[in-house]
């Protein structure tokens, strides 16, 4: 018996090595069927859109189509940047994003501190599926609803000021204010969604900490400020810095639906996104609006891989790749 | 030992004050986030003289049901663009799902020999965009996808790059005894996925299937850009075309003078609730799955 085994053994094992080499030959090729239809995908809507990036470089006619269009040279940047433009798109894009990050980042966090001081009542769970309704609506009824509280002739807001005895402010007119709606909106829309993660962080939190702190005699506010903030900055850099990757990214559906075309507010609401879209859609100017996205995705890139740069130094596990 | 006890009290009485002042301000900002909802459901329910004259309310003036009638009446466009919202969704979810959970189980499979390749090509897609423009002439002039609504309105989008990398963090986290004991018993990679790590993950399609019904429910950049036939609206898109004609109408007729009766403001509101009030309310009973999807994004492999 002792003889016969390790032969039937080595018999088996060839047979095994022959069947593992097959298998991963077949096992390769069928997962590589499985990411095809996805590769695929990314491949046709994501790479391939990037040879129309020439267009940026182009005098784009449809009728002409992307390579019998005429080439000029970086005429379309010397047009966007030319006239001042394209400074004032990047600058708002920028300023909106930094005001987005830091008012959301506040907002946030004071939410979930405070529903995390009140987390055992069974009303805080009710606190926040309110704050987290406004995620739900679309841009669409968010446009609607600040339409319904800004217009002039009859809106909430209006009729507010009127019973404070104020002057009428017609919003739709009047530029200067729209970064203050902008930052509310977007305050209203996310705050709910954003706390959520920072609430998260802090029912991780180990109780031992605050157990130590009482004793030692720290009241609440001690303990917020020498133990959970302390604790949640690793999470609080991680997430401020992936945004500020995306900080020339604007987010167009939002500035089309709270502002729609208006050439009134352009000064303080026009950013890169809006500028390609209008580019596209009303001017036909597809060269510019290319010039525009390509400059945008170029300072993007950058701006992406030196903050996942920094995140990767700080936290290896919460960079973006 | 009656002061110790004194400031006992004290200390207690100091942390009721505090909690109700948290529970004060927390309601209000929980209700600050849901009044607008509540003033266009009653203004939608109120009469449009009342509240021209007096104002708007939380508690409907002259309560009635006209604009609803009215909707009603002529529901078909309504219903159209809520079938074609459904479609989309439906579809758009479906195969989003499948595709992003496949790639992201190849992805996952240690021992596929492509996968640091294809999770590089999957990285370079979040990291660069072309943007808006480039997409357009793909779709519309190269592939003519406009042709096919319900295809131009699913498939441009239907690949997360995000998504998949979540999927891919979540096979690889997958017990390797179970999915290795299979394949020793003869089992194939689809056998694999479809037996064993599709039904494991069913909380996790349920969580990234919602974040996709979301998406696709409350998109109208692709209908706005590709749509010709208004057949194909989808139903925020359909909102915004109303919302602007109605718009329209009033500033021809302020300019023409004329006496016309155009659809008040409560039917506008009407519009919106019978728009989005539904969806809103399934998307807030499954609230929790959206919170699920939020603290395990953050998690990547």
């Amino acid at each position: 018996m002792a003889t016969i085994t390790p032969r039937v053994n080595q018999e088996l094992l060839a047979r095994d090595r022959s069947a593992a080499r097959r298998n991963t030959l077949i096992t390769n090729v069928t997962l590589f069927l499985m990411a095809l239809p996805g590769i695929a995908m990314l491949f046709v809507f994501n790479y391939l859109p990037l040879y129309g990036l020439v267009i940026a470089f182009k005098d784009y006619r449809f009728a002409k189509g992307i390579w019998g269009s005429e080439w000029v040279g970086f005429n379309n940047f010397r047009f966007i940047f030319g006239a001042g433009m394209g400074w004032r798109i990047t600058g708002n894009t920028v300023f909106y994003n930094l005001l987005f990050i830091f008012s959301g980042l506040v907002g946030a966090l004071l939410l979930a501190l405070l529903v995390n001081e009140i987390h055992r009542n069974r009303m805080a769970r009710v606190y926040q599926a309110m704050s987290f309704l406004p995620h739900f609506v679309s841009w669409v009824v968010v446009g609607i609803f600040a339409n319904f509280f800004l217009r002039s002739d009859g809106g909430v807001v209006a009729k507010l000021l009127l019973a404070l005895g104020q002057d009428r402010i017609v919003f739709y007119q009047s530029p200067q204010y729209w970064p203050a709606i902008m930052v509310v909106i977007n305050l209203w829309k996310g705050v709910g969604f954003g706390s959520i993660v920072y609430l998260t962080g802090m029912m991780g939190i180990d109780e031992e900490y605050y157990e130590a702190a009482s004793i030692d005699g720290a009241n609440r506010w001690q303990q917020i400020w020498f133990i959970t903030l302390p604790l949640l900055m690793p999470l609080i850099i991680t997430l401020t810095l992936l945004q500020l990757g995306g900080i020339f990214r604007g987010n167009l559906e939002m500035f089309v639906q709270m502002v729609g075309n208006n050439p009134l507010l352009y000064p303080t609401t026009d950013i890169i996104d809006t500028f390609v879209f209008r580019s596209l859609l009303n001017l036909g100017n597809l060269g510019m609006a290319g010039a525009a996205s390509l400059f945008q995705s170029v300072v993007g890139l950058v701006m992406l891989l030196a903050t996942n740069y920094t995140v990767k130094k700080l936290r290896e596990d919460q960079a973006l790749y | 030992m009656t002061s110790n006890i004194r400031s006992q009290r004290v200390m207690q009485l100091a942390e009721f004050t505090t909690k109700s002042f948290i529970h004060a301000f927390l309601l209000i900002v929980g209700l600050l986030c849901i009044l607008p909802m509540i003033l266009v459901v009653s203004y939608s329910l109120s009469d449009d003289v009342l509240i021209a004259e007096r104002g708007i309310s939380l508690i409907p003036q002259g309560f009635n049901l006209y604009s609803y009638e009215f909707i009603f009446t002529f529901p078909e466009q309504v219903i159209r663009s809520y079938g074609v919202t459904i479609l989309i969704s439906a579809l758009g979810t479906g195969g989003g799902l499948l595709v992003s959970s496949l790639l992201g189980y190849a992805l996952s499979r240690t021992y596929f020999k492509m996968r640091g390749t294809l999770v590089l090509y999957c990285v370079i897609t979040m990291l660069f965009n072309a943007g808006l423009v480039p997409t357009y002439l793909v779709v519309k002039t190269m592939l003519q996808l406009h042709k096919i609504p319900w295809l131009v309105l699913t498939l441009p989008t239907m690949i997360m790059p995000f998504y998949v990398m979540m999927f891919r963090s979540h096979f690889a986290g997958l017990p390797h005894e179970i999915l290795e004991s299979a394949r020793i018993d003869g089992a194939g990679e689809w056998r694999l996925f479809f037996n064993i790590a599709f039904p494991l993950s069913k909380p996790w399609l349920a969580t990234i299937g919602l974040m996709y019904i979301l998406k696709y429910w409350n998109e109208w950049i692709p209908a706005m850009l590709y749509v010709e036939n208004a057949k194909w609206y989808p139903l925020q898109y359909l909102l915004q075309v109303m919302m602007r004609n109605v718009q329209a109408l009033e500033a021809m007729i302020q300019a023409v003078g004329t006496q016309v009766k155009i659809p008040g403001p409560s039917l506008r509101m009407a519009m919106v609730v019978v728009a989005a009030g539904p969806a809103m309310f399934v998307f807030m009973l499954l609230q929790r799955y959206f919170i699920r999807g939020i603290t395990s994004g953050a998690v990547k492999g």
